[in-house]
């Protein structure tokens, strides 16, 4: 059985059909990738599954436990942490202090919290800035922030929505990098991600969405033949060497 | 000996930096700014109050009582507030519309029993009544409940608790993505605030002796309690007692010495209020750190 599994989920706002008799599966262990045009629906799919909105249809499990009905701190206590797209650092506390409230889930020691935020601070790279201020830092690093916060909960699932957007070249691979380390230390990903080559190279298995609806399914090499794919969404970006 | 009118003064300033601090837990730490926090503090005084004249109630007995009174209606009125999901300033006006309500319910009902007022029968100097004819006395309780709410604060604010709050007062959805159940933890600073405020309310009913509805559940009150936390430095340990003691001497300064035209020193007042607020958003504890950061920061490169 899979970890996490969504079926004929449907969400929609007012009149839009953000996303429309979706489901899929991920398997522990797993890295998947979730791509899609902008207004695809990725992150509305994130949202169901944090439990900040309700699905109109379908199920969502998670290790064999219904999500629906579930408020987001019941879910991320259920072992699902997440990031968001536009990040939401708490702006008046310190960066250690960002992450030990993460870390606060599992350690109720303020002492103990801290050096476990520490650890992770040091896992993402951030450990320099520990004393600094959200709005102080660079776009690369209030990703990190978020990525480290969010770990620091100790998911067994972390969703990860476009952490790679915006950065550079270099700070990309060191974001894809952290992800694989991430993935390495026993964490299940789903990832939201645009920048193509980053999430074909990191996921094992891809998932496409299209105004809501899941266009494709499978292998990297699958989806970026899947002629429909390339038609929908990769032809302009993205050509198989 | 210090004269009456210091201890008197002293006893305004630590009154109001523990108002400050009681109101900086839900307001500072938690970031649920009240404006209706004459509520509490109002229900505390009269708890307090009617128990001990129509029951012979020790007023000590009844701080607790009142302070249970508190717990209650800030449960209720958070439970409403909060489920609803009102934030900000929706959320600051329905504590004022809580506040109100209490205040007329209060002045319909003491208006036909004590339309002159509440007067507590005298009884002299006596521990059991929290009665006494010397002011130095009041000082040290308030002085003692000053310093446990500080320790009190101090404490949660290093805690997860107070860890909690800052993160529900900086975002909440953030927050929620991170297991808090913001909900519950509102409330937990919601109780707490409303019952350090209601003991409040009871203190000074026995300082003053005589209770009038509209002093205790008004808007000014309100207003009162939470400038010391704003005006020192709103989610800070220290920033209550710091704002006290400038607001308190401010206000005794600009009553004595300013007296160009009747309410000219509610002007000043006022002034003042506004520039700190304009100048030093963060309070006047903050402003007085910034020196030291900066030269801290000069001599460090
Ligand atoms: N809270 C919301 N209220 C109304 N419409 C929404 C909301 N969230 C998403 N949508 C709509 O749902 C569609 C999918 O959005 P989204 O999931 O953010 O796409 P993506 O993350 O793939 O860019 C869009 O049309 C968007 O406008
Ligand atoms: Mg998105």
């Amino acid at each position: 059985m899979a970890l996490l599994e969504l079926a004929g989920v449907s969400r929609s706002f007012g009149g839009v059909r953000a996303v429309n008799a979706l489901s899929f599966a991920v398997p522990e262990g797993e890295i998947v990738g979730l791509i899609g045009p902008n207004g695809s629906g990725k992150t509305t799919v994130f949202n169901l599954i944090s439990g900040v909105f309700l699905p109109n249809q379908g199920t969502l499990t998670f290790a064999g436990a219904s999500l629906i009905g579930r408020k987001p701190h019941e879910i991320c206590r259920l072992g699902i942490g997440r990031t968001f797209q536009i990040v939401q650092p708490f702006n008046s506390l310190t960066v250690l202090e960002n992450v030990r409230v993460g870390a606060f889930r599992t350690i109720g020691d303020p002492d103990r919290a801290a050096h476990e935020a520490d650890a992770v601070l040091r896992l993402v790279g951030l450990s320099h800035k520990r004393e600094a201020l959200p709005p102080s830092l660079t776009i690369a690093d209030r990703k990190r922030l978020e990525l480290a916060r969010a770990l620091a909960t100790r998911p067994r699932l972390l969703l990860l929505d476009e952490v790679m957007a915006g950065l550079r070249p270099a700070e990309t691979l060191e974001m894809l990098e952290l992800a694989r380390r991430i993935h390495a230390s026993g964490v299940t990903l789903l990832v939201i991600e645009h920048v193509m080559r980053a999430v074909m190279s990191l996921s094992h298995r891809i998932l496409v969405l299209h105004h809501g609806e899941k266009l494709a399914e499978g292998t990297p090499q699958e989806v970026s033949r899947d002629p429909e794919v390339i038609r929908a969404y990769l032809g302009e970006e993205y050509r198989p060497a | 000996m210090p004269s009456q009118y210091v201890i008197h003064l002293a006893v305004m300033i630590l009154f109001f930096a523990y108002l400050g601090a009681a109101w900086n837990i839900l307001g500072g730490y938690a970031g649920q700014f009240s404006f209706g926090h004459a509520a509490f503090f109002g229900l505390g005084a009269y708890t307090s109050t009617l128990l001990h004249i129509h029951y012979g109630v020790s007023p000590w007995i009844g701080m607790a009582l009142g302070g249970l009174a508190g717990v209650l209606l800030g449960l209720g009125s958070g439970f409403l507030s909060f489920r609803y999901g009102l934030r900000g300033p929706y959320f600051a006006l329905v504590m004022l519309a809580f506040a109100e309500m209490l205040r007329l319910l209060f002045e319909t009902w003491m208006s036909r029993s004590y339309p002159l007022g509440l007067p507590i029968p005298l009884k002299g100097t006596s521990l059991l009544d929290f009665q006494f004819r010397d002011k130095g006395h009041y000082f040290y309780i308030i002085l003692v409940m000053l310093i446990a709410v500080t320790w009190l604060c101090h404490r949660l604010a290093r805690s997860r608790v107070g860890a909690y709050w800052m993160a529900i007062r900086d975002n909440e959805e953030a927050a929620q993505a991170l297991g808090i159940d913001a909900f519950a933890y509102k409330l937990l600073a919601m109780a707490i605030s409303a019952f350090l405020t209601a003991l409040g309310g009871t203190f000074y009913a026995q300082y003053f002796l005589t209770l009038e509805v509209n002093e205790l559940f008004g808007v000014q009150i309100s207003v009162e309690i939470l400038l010391s936390a704003i005006i020192g430095g709103a989610g800070t340990v220290f920033g209550p007692l710091v704002g006290a003691v400038a607001l308190q001497l401010l206000s005794e300064v600009t009553r004595v010495y300013v007296r160009a035209f009747s309410g000219f020193d509610l002007m000043v007042y006022g002034g003042v209020l506004i520039l700190v607020i304009i100048f030093l958003p963060q309070g006047l504890l903050e402003g007085m750190r910034r020196p030291y950061r900066a030269m801290a920061r000069a001599l460090s490169t």
